[in-house]
């Protein structure tokens, strides 16, 4: 393979794994709190109607990006409703939100299948974009991209470093201990929902804006669910998560690559790779020390009269 | 200052209150999503008739409610023997399609054999095919600790794209379309008089009734619901918690994949790939919603079942995409789920004073 093939490679596996790379990122803030939220998928589709939608009407991708987090924001306050307000089974609740939300987006999408819509394009930033190797590969993307680039390292200083992340973890480990605390567990549960719904609804808006600029039915195609094992193989860290949603990314491209160099194998087949990849990834991170998820994580917090 | 004061029911809700409470909760899942056809201008009570005629209308709508009842139950039961145990399959519509590809080697191998020999030949082969598909989450979770939900959600994507391999591939019938060639008169399942049911709601009847008196008189059945009720204790009282969740798995997609088996044998009669129309999902939906028990699953999925019929109606008089399903039974669930805690939770007015 030559350096250019190579370097052609690795830039689109930045590219397809950004929207995967904030969704999981959104699903690790829900799941600090302690709160399983099976409705990425759901809440991806949402905003990526929401991003298309908007962009079409409007003519303004960066109003569009936010208009999708806020509906990813909407999407996951249903969960929040369900699981927070009545107590209902955070699995089954996601579950059902991955129904509504998908089956909401191509309801309403259907009328727009094939119609396109203003995006954002590739900026090359000046200086970065000529670095040999990284320069290409980083750095000649949309804002998108660039903005994704900033997210983990603002979750990991968040989690770590600021008041609220760490209230946010003590819900999430132990809510009885966070109560006695003088912390509204449940208001940080709500604030992980909401945050986390945010950033899933973001991830959608980057396969309508970036990735695709035109609408078809089902465009998040298990990515929200990719999302979900990537937050075990991350051991619910956001640098982690980094790795783990190139990883693939590069999958996804390359199969794409290899689908439009006429590999001499079925296109079923090599559809299969990604989630083939999703089982592996799982098999490889789980059972290993210090890798458990927050510990009260998918138990509801009882009402107390 | 009047305050909400909640507490936790002692005594299990009678079955008025669970009745008025489900009742309710569909109600509000069906008018939000009556108001969701205004979007596309077409008024909600419209819509609300056009999706019951489709439904229960007719004679020959109920008969299709039938139909398509049968693979729901099935997959339902499935799932919920796997729910019981707190293992979360989420695979029966993989499981269903290996199911369906079992059959219909089956089929295509042995089109000549006579019918008492071919049908139970595929019946085996199916429930094979989804019982193994089944058994791998199963292992992985026992063996490496690997999430079910996610496990059981990627082999239903792989499942499906390996049908879709097969008939566009070596399965692909000489007439050049994604589809295999029609099965042998042998192959099929027929239906029961004059009506359009199949037979298949025979083997419905007799494997409901088995898996009720499984749960009811055998041990096995027994520990299946004490392990689902406290792992901890089942573990710790020497029941054989691995062995019990991959056999939960493997019934599980066994009767998943016998689903398949009726779908490609008595309803289409050849594979295809337009027989994954989400029963897997919708399987879901019905166990959660009879809260796992045999006879709620077979009303359930009848109701169910006619609200795919009733959308299909929507899509051919309103042009209503079929999208619109999911949004209905997506919000059935949250609604009914939400609506549970009037069941577990008491809620008072308190006067403060």
């Amino acid at each position: 393979m030559n350096a250019d093939l190579l370097i052609a490679l690795l830039a689109a596996a930045v590219v397809s794994g950004t929207p995967i790379l904030y969704a999981t990122l959104g699903e690790i803030i829900t799941e600090k709190s302690g709160v399983l939220n099976l409705g990425v998928e759901g809440a991806m589709m949402t905003g990526c109607f929401c991003a298309f939608i908007t962009a079409k009407l409007t003519g303004q991708p960066w109003l569009a990006f936010f208009a999708a987090g806020l509906a990813g924001l909407l999407a996951a306050s249903i969960h929040g409703l369900v699981c927070l307000v009545f107590q209902g089974n955070q699995v089954v609740s996601g579950l059902a939100l991955t129904i509504f939300g998908v089956g909401l987006a191509n309801y309403l999408g259907t009328p727009y299948i094939g119609l396109a819509a203003p995006g954002f394009a590739p900026v090359p930033i000046p200086g970065l974009a000529e670095i040999p190797l990284l320069g290409p590969v980083l750095f000649n993307h949309d804002p998108l991209v660039y903005l994704s680039y900033l997210a983990p390292f603002g979750l990991w200083l968040f989690f770590r470093h600021s008041r609220f992340g760490l209230g946010l973890r003590a819900v999430g480990e132990f809510p009885a201990a966070a109560l006695a605390a003088g912390l509204n567990a449940t208001a940080y549960r709500w604030a992980g929902i909401l945050g986390g719904g945010f950033f899933m609804g973001l991830g959608g808006a980057y396969l309508s804006l970036a990735y695709t600029h035109l609408w078809t039915n089902n465009l998040t195609a298990g990515r929200g669910w990719i999302a979900v094992a990537l937050v075990i193989f991350a051991f619910w860290r956001p640098g982690r998560a980094v790795f783990g949603a190139y990883l693939f990314g590069g999958i996804m491209a390359l199969q794409l690559r290899l689908q439009a160099g006429g590999a001499n194998l079925p296109s079923s087949l090599l559809l299969m790779l990604p989630y083939a990849l999703t089982v592996a990834v799982l098999l490889f991170s789980c059972r290993r020390r210090g890798t458990l998820g927050p510990a009260a994580l998918g138990v509801n917090i009882e009402p107390s009269s | 200052m009047a305050l909400l004061r909640i507490t936790k029911r002692q005594e299990p809700s009678p079955l008025w209150r669970s009745a008025l409470v489900f009742t309710g909760a569909v109600a509000t899942a069906l008018v939000l999503s009556m108001l969701l056809l205004t979007v596309r201008g077409i008024s909600p009570l419209e819509g609300l008739s056009v999706l019951m005629t489709g439904a229960f209308g007719s004679s020959w709508a109920l008969q299709d409610c039938l139909l398509k009842a049968i693979p729901l139950f099935l997959c339902s039961l499935g799932v919920a023997i796997a729910f019981r145990l707190q293992i979360w399959n989420i695979g029966a519509e993989g499981q269903f399609a290996l199911g369906a590809v079992g059959a219909t080697w089956m089929a295509l191998s042995f089109g000549g054999a006579p019918k008492f020999v071919l049908l139970p030949l595929m019946i085996l082969a199916a429930c094979i095919a989804g019982g193994l598909w089944a058994m791998i989450p199963a292992l992985f979770r026992q063996w490496l600790g690997a999430n079910e939900i996610i496990v059981t959600l990627m082999l239903n994507y792989i499942g499906i794209l390996f049908l879709d391999f097969l008939v566009y591939g070596v399965w692909r019938d000489s007439s050049g379309f994604p589809m295999t060639a029609a099965f042998s008169e042998n192959a099929i399942v027929g239906k029961i008089g004059a009506s359009s049911v199949h037979w298949g709601l025979a083997h419905c009847a007799v494997l409901g009734l088995l898996c009720r008196l499984f749960f009811r008189y055998t041990r096995l059945g027994y520990e299946i619901k004490a392990g689902g009720d406290n792992v901890q204790a089942a573990r710790y009282s020497g029941m054989p918690y691995s062995f019990l969740v991959i056999l939960v798995m493997v019934l599980s997609g066994a009767l998943a994949g016998w689903a398949g088996f009726l779908e490609v044998s008595a309803t289409v009669h050849r594979l295809q790939p337009s027989i994954m129309v989400g029963y897997g999902f919708t399987a879901i939906v019905v166990a959660w919603l009879a809260r796992l028990n045999p006879a709620g699953i077979a009303l359930t999925s009848f109701l169910l079942a006619g609200l795919r019929a009733g959308v299909e109606n929507l899509q051919l008089d309103l042009q209503i995409p079929a999208a619109f399903g999911s949004i209905l039974e997506g919000l059935i669930l949250l609604t009914v789920l939400a609506g549970g805690f009037f069941l577990s939770y008491r809620i008072l007015f308190k006067r403060r004073v």
